[in-house]
Order: C-alpha cells, then sequence, then structure tokens
C-alpha cells in the first residue's frame, strides 16, 4: 500500500499540479480503487508463510497452556499441531496466538490467526452472525459449577443467592443467566477477563462459586492448592459442544480443518497410531479403507489441495484422537476426566466422524 | 503563457507555496481517511457482517452485578449500556470530589511549615505520582478482596451495616411521601442561601456590615430540613441488611470492585492535583499576603479573599485535564471486572453480538462526549474566575 502511495505522490507531482479539483478527484479515485486482500486464499497464504498461526486459550491447563520451557502443551494445542503437520509436513511449524475469551473472535476474523482450537462452543449465533465456520465437535462438554466443599452443597438447586465467578465474552455468561433465571433464583456475578483471574477471584473467596465448561474446571480444580477441598457439583446445565473455527468465505480452508479433525478421529477407529502410522503407510495392504486413508491408495490428499501423506504426517505429529486425549486429559493427568460422551461410537460415546472416502 | 512556468512561479512564490502544501496535506489525510474507512467496509462485506446498531434492541441476555437503574438478563443491549455508562459516570465524579478534597488538602499539607506533614506528603505524592495507575487499582482490590472477612463472618457495624470482602451492605432508606417535603425545604434553603448572600454582599458594599452568611446559610440549607424531618417523624424507614445463604440480602451494596477503583482513582490523582494546588499557591506572590495582613484582614479571609482566587486562575487549566484523566482512565475498571461503558457495551455485548465496530464506536464517542463535558463545565468555571480586566 505504501509503494502505491509514493508511486502516487511523484506522477502526481508532475502531472495533476495546479489543477486542484482534478487532483483532488484522482486521488480519491485511486485510494478507492484498491482492492482489499480477499480472503479466500488461507492455504496458500499459509504455505508461502511456512507456518501456521494458531489461535489457542492464553492459559487452560491441559487444553493449552506453555509448560516449563515455553513450549505450548495441550488437547487443544494437538490439534493445531496435527493441521500444521497435514498442511506443512511438521507439527513444529506453528505460531501459537494466545487470546482471551473476549478476543479470540474478532483476532481470528481480523486474520491473526488462521484456525482456532480454543475450547470454543458451537453456536447458532457464532456460526451465522459472528461469521465462523466451525470444524467437528472435539469435544463434547457441559457447563457445570466448582464450589468449597465446606459450603455443603451437593446440588445447583441450592445456590440461591451466590456469588458467582464467570469469564465475560463466553457461552457459560449466557447460560447461567438462562439457568437462574428459569430456577428464579437470584446470584450476584463476578466478571472476569480469564480462566487464572477466575481462579484468583475463587481462591480469595470473592465469589462461592466458579461456573464453565466442567472440562475446565476440572483443569482449574487440579490446580487448586488442595483439589480435595473443592467438589464440582453433579449438574450440567447446558450442552457445550466445543470445536475448532475458521472464518466464514473459504471453504477450502474450512475442509481441511475440517478433515484433520476427522482423520484423528477415525484413526482412532482404524487402531493407527502415532507408533504404527509411518510402518503402516510403507505399502498399502488389505484394507483399501486404510490405504484411502494412509494415501496408499486414492488421492484424497490432493483433492483437499494437501500432499497424499497429510493424514499419516497428522498422526506422526500428534497421534489419534484417543492418544491426545490421554496426554493432556485422561486419568492419568491432573485433570483425570474420563472419556465419557468423548469416546468412540465403537466404545459408548458418541465420537463419530464422517469417513474418508 | 507556457503552464510549466506559470506552474514553476506558483511553486516559489512563498504564499502560493504554502497554500498548495495546505491542500496537500488535506487530501492526504482525508484520503488516507477514506481508505480505512473503504478498507473496514469492503472487509466486513467481504466476511458478509453489515453495519447496523438493530442489535441494541435485543435482549442482552446477560447479568450486571451493579446497576443503578433496573436491569435483568432480559433487558435490552441498549439498557445493558445505559447500566453502563451510569457505572462509568456514578465512579467519575465519585472520583473527581474526593481526588479534589484529598488533592487540595495534600496541597496545602505539602506547603505547611510543619517538618513532618510537609515530608509525609511530599512522599506520598512522589510515591504515588511514579507508580501506574493499574497497580494502585490492583493493589487496592487486592487488599480488599484478600483482608476482609467473608459474609458469613461480616465484620458487623452496630448491627445495621456489615463489612465483607464482598462489598459493605448498609441499609437501604425507602422514603415516605411526607419525605416530598423535606426536600421541598432542602430545595427552598438553597434558592434562600442564593439570595441572601446576594443581600448580605450587598449590604457589605453599602455599609460595611458583615452578616454571618456561612451560619446562616448552613441553618437554611441543613438545619431547618433536619429539624422539621425530626418534627414529621422521620418520614425514612430503613431495610437492614441481612444474611441469607451465601450473602447478604436487602439494604444497600458497595461493592469492592467499585472501591477499588474509586479509591484507587481518587489517590492517584489526588497527587497529581496536589502538585498543581502547591504551583497555584505559590505562584501568588508572598508579597500580596503581607499587604493584606498589614490592611488588617485577618488569615482566614487573606486566604479566601486575596490569595486563593488568584491561585484558582493558575490551578483550574491544568485541574481540568487532571478531571479528564480521572474520567479516563475510570475505563481501566475492566481489570477488576467493574461493570463499566468498557465492560458491557464495549465488553460483552461486543462478544455476544460479534460487532465491533459498531460497539467501539460507541465506546469512543460515549468517552468523547464524558470529556467534552467536563471540559465544558470547567471552561465555564475557568471564565468566571479569570482576570477580570477593568
Amino acid at each position: 500500500m505504501f509503494d502505491s502511495v509514493l508511486k502516487l505522490k511523484t506522477t502526481y507531482s508532475k502531472e495533476v499540479l495546479g489543477m486542484r479539483v482534478t487532483k483532488f478527484l484522482v486521488i480519491i479515485a485511486v485510494l478507492f480503487s484498491f482492492t482489499v486482500m480477499a480472503d479466500a486464499g488461507t492455504l496458500e497464504d499459509v504455505k508461502t508463510r511456512g507456518k501456521l498461526n494458531c489461535i489457542v486459550s492464553s492459559g487452560l491447563a491441559g487444553f493449552a497452556s506453555p509448560d516449563e520451557k515455553g513450549n505450548w502443551q495441550g488437547f487443544d494445542v494437538d490439534f493445531c499441531r496435527a493441521v500444521a503437520a497435514a498442511v506443512l509436513g511438521s507439527g513444529d511449524k506453528v505460531k501459537f496466538v494466545p487470546t482471551t475469551n473476549k478476543t479470540r473472535f474478532t483476532q481470528l476474523n481480523a486474520g491473526e490467526g488462521d484456525i482456532l482450537f480454543r475450547n470454543t462452543t458451537e453456536t447458532l449465533s457464532r456460526d451465522a452472525d459472528l461469521k465462523l465456520t466451525f470444524l467437528p465437535v472435539n469435544y463434547y462438554d457441559g457447563q457445570g459449577f466448582l464450589i468449597r466443599k465446606s459450603l455443603g452443597v451437593t446440588s445447583a438447586t441450592q445456590l440461591a443467592g451466590a456469588s458467582v465467578c464467570i469469564q465475560t465474552g463466553t457461552t457459560t455468561e449466557l447460560n447461567l443467566a438462562d439457568y437462574f433465571r428459569a430456577n428464579k433464583m437470584k446470584y450476584e456475578p463476578v466478571n472476569t477477563e480469564t480462566n487464572e483471574e477466575s481462579i484468583v477471584a475463587y481462591e480469595s473467596k470473592r465469589c462461592d462459586v466458579y461456573t464453565t465448561d466442567a472440562s475446565a474446571l476440572a483443569s482449574t480444580r487440579a490446580a487448586l492448592k488442595k483439589p480435595s477441598d473443592h467438589v464440582i457439583l453433579p449438574e450440567i446445565i447446558s450442552k457445550e459442544p466445543l470445536g475448532g473455527a475458521v472464518r466464514h468465505g473459504d471453504d477450502r480452508w474450512a475442509d481441511i480443518g475440517k478433515w484433520v479433525v476427522n482423520a484423528l478421529i477415525i484413526a482412532e477407529e482404524m487402531g493407527i497410531t502415532q507408533k504404527n502410522v509411518k510402518e503402516l503407510a510403507k505399502k498399502s495392504g488389505n484394507n483399501p479403507g486404510m490405504n484411502r486413508f494412509l494415501g496408499t491408495e486414492g488421492s484424497m490428499g490432493e483433492m483437499l489441495g494437501l500432499d497424499k501423506k497429510w493424514a499419516v504426517n497428522a498422526i506422526s505429529a500428534v497421534g489419534n484422537y484417543g492418544e491426545i486425549f490421554e496426554r493432556h486429559l485422561g486419568p492419568k493427568t491432573p485433570l483425570a476426566l474420563e472419556r465419557g460422551l468423548n469416546a468412540s461410537w465403537k466404545a459408548g460415546g458418541i465420537l463419530y466422524a464422517a469417513p474418508i472416502r | 503563457m507556457d503552464p510549466i512556468a506559470s506552474l514553476s512561479r506558483l511553486w516559489r512564490d512563498e504564499h502560493s507555496r504554502s497554500v498548495i502544501i495546505q491542500i496537500l496535506a488535506v487530501v492526504l489525510i482525508f484520503g488516507l481517511f477514506a481508505y480505512l474507512v473503504r478498507n473496514a467496509i469492503v472487509n466486513l462485506e467481504a466476511i458478509g457482517k453489515g453495519f447496523s446498531f438493530g442489535y441494541l434492541q435485543e435482549p442482552a441476555s446477560y447479568d450486571i452485578n451493579q446497576h443503578l437503574i433496573e436491569y435483568t438478563s432480559r433487558s435490552t443491549h441498549f439498557r445493558a449500556m445505559l447500566v453502563g455508562i451510569l457505572n462509568t459516570l456514578l465512579v467519575a465524579v465519585s472520583g473527581i470530589a474526593l481526588a479534589t478534597v484529598l488533592g487540595f488538602s495534600l496541597g496545602v499539607l505539602r506547603l505547611s511549615k510543619n517538618l513532618l506533614a510537609n515530608r509525609l506528603a511530599h512522599i506520598y505524592i512522589d510515591y504515588v505520582r511514579n507508580v501506574p495507575v493499574l497497580l494502585h487499582i490492583l493493589l487496592v482490590y487486592g487488599i480488599i478482596v484478600n483482608t476482609l472477612p467473608v459474609p458469613r463472618e461480616a465484620q458487623s457495624l452496630g448491627d445495621i451495616a456489615f463489612l465483607t470482602n464482598r462489598g459493605l451492605f448498609l441499609p437501604k432508606p425507602i422514603f415516605e411521601p411526607l419525605f416530598l417535603v423535606i426536600l421541598g425545604l432542602f430545595a427552598a434553603g438553597i434558592v434562600f442561601t442564593i439570595w441572601f448572600r446576594r443581600y448580605a454582599a450587598d449590604i457589605q458594599r453599602k455599609t460595611g456590615e458583615h452578616y454571618p452568611v456561612f451560619w446562616i446559610s448552613l441553618g437554611a440549607v441543613l438545619g431547618i430540613p433536619v429539624i422539621s424531618y425530626f418534627l414529621i417523624g422521620g418520614p425514612i424507614t430503613f431495610e437492614i441488611p441481612a444474611l441469607t445463604g451465601f450473602n447478604f440480602s436487602g439494604g444497600m451494596v458497595i461493592r469492592p470492585e467499585f472501591t477499588a477503583l474509586w479509591i484507587a482513582l481518587s489517590l492517584y490523582t489526588a497527587a497529581f492535583i496536589a502538585e498543581i494546588v502547591r504551583a497555584g499557591i505559590i505562584s501568588v506572590n508572598y508579597g500580596q499576603t503581607e499587604a493584606s495582613l498589614a490592611l488588617g484582614i485577618n488569615h482566614g479571609r487573606t486566604l479566601n479573599l486575596v490569595v486563593i482566587p488568584q491561585a484558582l486562575r493558575v490551578i483550574v487549566p491544568p485541574l481540568t485535564s487532571q478531571y479528564l484523566n480521572l474520567a479516563k482512565n475510570s475505563s481501566l475498571a475492566i481489570a477488576i471486572g467493574y461493570m463499566d461503558i468498557v465492560a458491557t457495551i464495549g465488553g460483552i455485548t461486543l462478544n455476544q453480538t460479534g460487532r465491533e465496530m459498531e460497539c467501539m464506536i460507541i465506546v469512543l464517542l460515549l468517552y468523547l462526549s464524558l470529556s467534552l463535558l467536563i471540559s465544558f463545565a470547567m471552561n465555564i468555571y475557568n471564565k468566571r474566575i479569570r482576570l477580570v480586566e477593568r
């Protein structure tokens, strides 16, 4: 843009000086004829840049947080890495863009990130009005309440009059208002910007209860000084299907995000893991479905505009869905979350991805 | 004539050259502005977002803890914005009031001949002025929330008010119809005072006789209403807050978010005002005080009639910018979750509706109006006190 302006100035001082009206019109016309970069080629942008800009949480243990060495770790982080591996061939070619609840969509729409994996609930208004395209759900969640055991509360229906910590700019804020209104209970909302601020307010007893997605509550509880002093109430007051998202208007890019998520889920169904994927991909076997997945048969990668080995690269970077879950959220982690709804449909959950065919 | 030659003559002439450069500058600025606006419009259209304020009429769907007007989650975004505006005004006005009182006191202390008072004020001012206001806000908030007791162990103040880390719970006055009489008397008292001050000044000019204006005014404005309040039998009842479950209910509450913001902004701005006041007072030549004393005017009246009116001329213009600073700094409320303009319309509403452009325009206009309003009021005052040349 600056080049154009400079050129403009020189042509202008040579030719149009003196004709005041004309030059004014020329300037305006030239400025107005600048075409704004349409947002159609995210894939090309990412390839030229050689890095994927991925919007994540500014800090939610288990989902996205930097470890002691400053490397980003977590469930959402691994989905970023999987997309980077599918597109660029390496799960390390990611620049993480940490955001708060409030700024995440603005930053995505302003192009500061190519894709968003930030424990974000898919809703109609976000899809249609905020102009996002959601990728398949990667975590089925619901809103719960965290409270001190010493208060003796056993059900969310006993929370009348409580002070409740919430993060602003979330669906939980709206669910909370609806839930208390429907149950004719009063409460005092205590608004904070981030999960960390909510924890500080909760620990200082500014609020009695902290409400957010149950998975994030598990993460929060694990980080408290004495987790056993706190309890997550049994009520889940909302559906929170969490998933990645991209900007409206770039279907090709949305397809890539969608099928990378599907591939991670399908890999688990097929028993393809981080360990065996390279071995399996060496030659085509007897299972046509697996061959298509591994790129030894058909041209699934090309259809997406990616390499033949896109799915192989994604799995070798982060493993399949089950492995990602176990690594960051499963029973062996401080969060100790059960698979529950997030088990494969073959194992009693509702995780069910469309086939790669 | 050759057009190139006439052009170069135009350029060599100092006057026409300056006109050309000015036109160039204006055109470039407008061009840049037009480009930015167009860029925004085109980009918004590219992702399919229109530009409309229709969302203001839809239900906000979120709750706000401190609302000075009736508000529920079913109210509109517009009403949420009003709640935010009132919260900002509340903290700005009370902040300006407290900062002024503190600032003037500190400024005078700083000039005191008492070494201890002088030094303490000096240390205080230097410390406060050199630490960012955001840290003050977080510090005060942290102290309130972490040191005050939880509601179940509330500090009772005579069993009518309760101090907790969720706020100060106070009895809420409920006004009965007869209270209008008191209000009427109060208004009448103010009108009387305004008239009486002029009358007394007139008398003094003519005869040199002094009336005890202050005491008579106080009696008219406060004395008569207070006495009649008790004569009528106290037409106000109080609703005392009571502990029910998690929190106190009934009564009124001053939340820690408000208190922290109010105190921190006031303390911070007061330090700046103190320096302005000190500069103002020093600017009045000591000879004036000596002259006044030599004429037999006592110390109090010397200060009131000679020093302060002249000092104010120096104080008021920079004081205005401190007031503006305070009003604008109130947007730091977001750091502790005080629900001001930025947190409501510029925060939750923006996020829930995705109308960044519209919301930010509203927020900008609101702060602009608030600042212009303060400037306007202060300019009127400034005109009244400035040097009248005869």
